[in-house]
């Protein structure tokens, strides 16, 4: 493929209208008439909701209404199950789905009560504030076992207990292939995953139009399509009267897919009911109690090895938490089974999970949806293989990397899409080369590190390989249409949230086209525009869409060329699309332009030849087969402080294998992105609960994400392996810049304290911070480790 | 549900200000928000909400010239005040302002939600500190929250400024 515009790090289309301020995000939109929404949310994490007194909010002066689950009524019900449980056998599933809003019972702290609509934003939290409900409180399930004891309170008191969900899948024998390892080694793994925390909070405006019959919504939400279905359903309306549009948005991660949130149900009911425009913005302190949560897993896991290190097997067993709800069903905990067996081969695997409900917001995936929690566990077990072995962390990977002639490699497990764990194509050791070179490795390893320890530094490293299932089904559709001016526009169904596909999109249009890609206007998330697809998640918008967009400009680029003989009376192979204008190879006198193309492909008067379909447009659908893996390596060295335990990050380098690249500028942002959220996760974030089920630290002040002092320079390399699941050969990038930090934080965390002369010291959980580094020191000194 | 009713006009206080240049009257509520009324009574909308407590910084603006969080002063507070926004850097997507050009061309942000927050911070510092070097643009970024970018091509389009504002000093870094 010619690399004009593809594979360049063009400049971003959309980034002038958000360094003017100019881009509309939902807080933005401002209609006449428009009121504004508050909520009232539970206190409690786990209580009977026996009265709610709306009376003294009612009465207050610019209050328009208030809505309780009784209001509803039969337009209260449980949301969907998103995700239903993928065809596993023996697999037990208890979905129970949110609710609009409460009814009978509270079941985590943020859970909505009622909603107050009034003039203004300021009213509308006043009269929430006066609104009483009346919660009679229950024992809260908090911790992940104690919630799966027979005696447990009951969140969901239709079932038998807080079990979710059960999903045990093998492959092999691992007790077979246990029992005549060199080595097995076993150990109980913590690993909790912070919240997304997207800079702009989620926000809604809807505004049903009486005359037209047409509800319009502005929605902070990554699947705008599947929002508007789901809507003209539950409202009673054909999706034809249903526009969502998803603007600009301040960053998404995940949970801001989910279907539905109750104030997606809730504000288009409400302007229905009153007629007018009603908007609602979450706070910073709603959204961490409203906004879903991803969390925490209990891994119990053992891997057996041979004398030489190579895998056995590996067993795990672990605990999922849900929270108060499970409309994504099992993808999280899915990600993490099958992402734990990373690049690696692994001949005998048997997990099990259980998934538990407890009285915390609901977890829903947030960048990394799992795979952290899988990657956490195997490489920690492989750096204690390598250790009892007495192999360089390099090595034991090398030593277990399945080869390159293994692809299309079938794991024989099934994934989160429901087809067959299997990767496409990968080639793991130049990625694991190219990371020792750039981190110097052997000699950082062999003489860096013994100078400064002699010096009394507490310096180690670390370095870690992983992969990333991305790109996912079903599918996507793009429309690529050659305007009558000679602009191109392109229409995807995808929503965007600072991903750059305004950009990207049109790259991979420019290319086929011959169009520069600043006269390429790309539409994303308005079903009106487009109303095919599922969304952006699972790093699939580049692959998923992609190819879409590709697919539907290679047929438009042959009606181009179709017309272009005609007119230029010459044979389509020799003729070349270049700026926007059609020529004979190297003859630019015998040229037509794009729009003389376009405005001659739709005929006002005359005849055309049957089955003519006017202009120069098409659009076409993209499906791959199963998922792309990505794949990549990461080290770093780091120093730790032995006073205050603070961890400075001396050197970061990433080698990536994300297959063809469609902008590098793009893709080093997304990559250097995750990295930031993954440190975030590793030694920063934590959602912390009291045994009550009450959030101890919802706001930034005590929720601490990483700021420009925490996040270093970043070194970055790459690996192409293209993909051969779709034409371009790309694979998704989203989410793998956060998915193995937390395994290699800790890893070098380890090496520079038993460097430092912690003998024995090990890490078995994420996040750390220098608090809880300070207490794992201290229980290993108890415990009869030596001291540095 | 309650029926309808109508609303009451509040009683306003007088604020007369200067914003983006232009001289602003208008009775707001005491306790209405800055940065509420920059972008809802004002209609700019540029300048951004992200935490309301004053941690994340996507809203700040200037106020006489200085960075200041507009979500933790009221609109009152403004009263005899000159305050610029986003939208007083360039408001004209073809003739962006140096700093926002050098955003640009470094791929210095990506879903674009905290970046007023930060050119007002960068404007404010960079005005003070014709030189500084990259640990010193990491610190003065350091009250600004960014989610997506990992700060390093931030920090990579301030270089870009100063470095283009060094070479040609009438051009003010274009």
């Amino acid at each position: 493929m010619s690399s004009r515009y593809f594979g360049q790090p063009i400049k971003r289309r959309e980034d002038p209208r958000l360094l003017t301020g100019k881009a509309l995000f939902v807080d933005d939109v401002d209609l006449p008439g428009m009121l504004h929404v508050a909520f009232t949310r539970s206190d409690f994490a786990h209580g009977r909701l026996l009265s709610i007194d709306t009376e003294a909010a009612e009465a207050m002066p610019g209050v328009v209404a208030v809505i309780t689950a009784e209001d509803l009524g039969d337009y209260w019900q449980p949301g969907p199950l998103l995700v239903p449980p993928p065809p596993i056998e023996g697999s037990s599933f208890f979905p129970r789905t949110q609710v609009p809003l409460a009814k009978g019972k509270v079941r985590h702290v943020g859970e909505p009560i009622a909603m107050v609509v009034a003039e203004s934003r300021y009213i509308a939290e006043d009269a929430a504030e006066e609104i009483f409900a009346d919660i009679e409180p229950l024992d809260a399930v908090v911790d992940l076992e104690a919630g799966l004891e027979a005696d447990a309170p009951r969140i969901h008191e239709d079932l038998d207990s807080n079990l979710a969900a059960q999903v045990r899948q093998q492959k092999g024998d691992y007790a077979r292939a246990s029992e005549g390892a060199h080595t097995v080694i076993k150990r109980r793994f913590l690993y909790d995953h912070g919240i997304a925390a997207a800079m702009e909070n989620r926000g809604i405006v809807a505004s049903w139009d009486e005359r037209a019959q047409q509800l319009d919504m502005w929605d902070t939400t990554q699947a705008p399509i599947a929002i508007r279905g789901g809507l003209a359903a539950m409202l009673g309306l054909s999706p034809s009267q249903v526009r969502v549009i998803a603007p600009f948005m301040g960053g998404g991660f995940g949970p801001k897919i989910m279907m539905f949130y109750p104030e997606e149900v809730l504000l288009p009911w409400i302007s229905r009911r009153l007629k007018r425009p009603v908007k609602w913005i979450e706070d910073r302190q709603e959204n961490f109690v409203a906004t879903t949560h991803e969390r925490g897993q209990i891994h119990d896991a053992e891997i057996a090895l041979d004398e030489d290190g190579r895998i056995l097997g590996v067993k795990d067993r672990f605990i999922h938490d849900a929270g108060a709800y499970n409309p994504y069903g099992l993808t999280v905990p899915l990600n993490a089974q099958c992402t734990l067996l990373g690049p690696y081969s692994v001949p005998n695997y048997d997990s099990e999970f259980r998934v538990v409900y407890t009285n915390k917001t609901l977890v829903t995936p947030y960048r990394g949806a799992g795979r952290q929690h899988g990657v956490f566990v195997i490489e920690r077990l492989l750096d204690f293989a390598a250790r009892e072995l007495g192999l360089d962390p390099v090595e034991i990977r090398r030593r277990n990397f399945l080869p390159k002639d293994a692809f299309p490699h079938d794991h024989g497990i099934i994934y989160q899409d429901f087809s067959s764990l299997t990767y496409d194509s990968g080639d793991y050791e130049p990625a694991l080369d190219k990371a020792v070179d750039l981190m110097d490795w052997h000699r950082y390893v062999g003489e860096e590190l013994p100078k400064l320890r002699a010096e009394g530094r507490h310096v180690g490293v670390g370095l870690v390989s992983y992969v990333e299932g991305t790109g996912i089904g079903p599918y996507e559709g793009a429309r690529v249409t050659v305007e009558a001016d000679g602009s191109v526009s392109v229409a995807t169904g995808v929503g965007t949230q600072g991903q750059g596909h305004y950009t990207s999109f049109a790259q991979v249009v420019a290319e086929q086209i011959g169009v520069d890609p600043s006269r390429i206007e790309v539409t994303t998330g308005d079903t009106k525009v487009f109303h095919w697809g599922a969304g952006t998640f699972a790093s699939r918008g580049a692959v998923v869409a992609g190819n879409a967009c590709h697919a539907a400009a290679l047929e438009v680029r042959k009606k181009i060329l179709n017309h272009a003989a005609d007119a230029l009376e010459a044979p389509q192979d020799d003729l070349e699309i270049l700026d926007g204008r059609v020529q004979v190879r190297g003859v630019p006198a015998r040229s037509i332009d794009l729009a003389t193309l376009a405005q001659g492909a739709n005929p006002m008067r005359g005849a055309v030849a049957p089955g003519t379909e006017p202009g120069l447009e098409a659009t076409v659908y993209f499906g791959p087969e199963f998922g792309a893996t990505a794949s990549g390596v990461h080290a770093m060295a780091v120093e730790v402080d032995p006073q205050t335990f603070d961890v400075n990050i001396l050197r970061y380098v990433v080698v990536h294998d994300c297959g063809v690249v469609i902008n590098p500028l793009i893709l080093e942002g997304q990559i250097q992105g995750g990295i930031a959220q993954g440190i975030g996760d590793a030694f920063y974030e934590q959602i912390l609960y009291d045994s009550d089920g009450q959030l101890l630290n919802g706001s930034f002040m005590d929720y601490l994400l990483p700021t420009s002092m925490d996040v270093p320079a970043i070194e970055h390399d790459h690996v192409v392996t293209p993909s051969p699941l779709n034409p371009l050969g790309v694979k998704g990038a989203g989410e793998a810049g956060a998915i193995p930090v937390g395994a290699l934080f800790a890893q070098a965390v380890e090496d520079a304290l038993s460097g430092g002369g912690l003998d024995g010291f090990e890490i078995h959980e994420i996040p750390l911070s220098p608090l809880r580094l300070f207490e794992l020191v201290g229980e290993h000194k108890a415990g009869g480790g030596t001291s540095p | 549900m309650a029926t309808l009713k109508t609303t009451t006009e509040p009683p306003g206080v007088k604020v007369e200000l200067t914003v983006n240049g232009d001289t602003i009257h208008r009775r707001v509520e005491p306790r209405l928000l800055l940065s509420d009324f920059l972008r809802h009574e004002l209609r700019l909308t540029g300048t951004h909400v992200g935490c309301e407590h004053g941690v994340c910084g996507a809203c700040t603006v200037l106020v006489d010239g200085e960075a200041a969080r507009s979500c933790l002063l009221f609109a009152v507070q403004a009263h005899g005040r000159d305050i610029t926004t986003v939208e007083g850097l360039s408001d004209d997507a073809d003739n962006l302002h140096p700093l926002q050009e050098a955003f640009r061309d470094a791929h210095g942000l990506q879903c674009g939600f905290c970046t007023p927050g930060i050119l007002m911070s960068m404007v404010d510092y960079l005005g003070e500190h014709p030189q500084p070097n990259e640990s010193e643009i990491r610190e003065a970024l350091s009250g600004n929250l960014c989610r997506c970018t990992g700060y390093q091509k931030i920090v990579e389009a301030v270089q870009l400024y100063v470095d283009r504002r060094a070479a040609d000093p009438e051009g003010n870094g274009r």
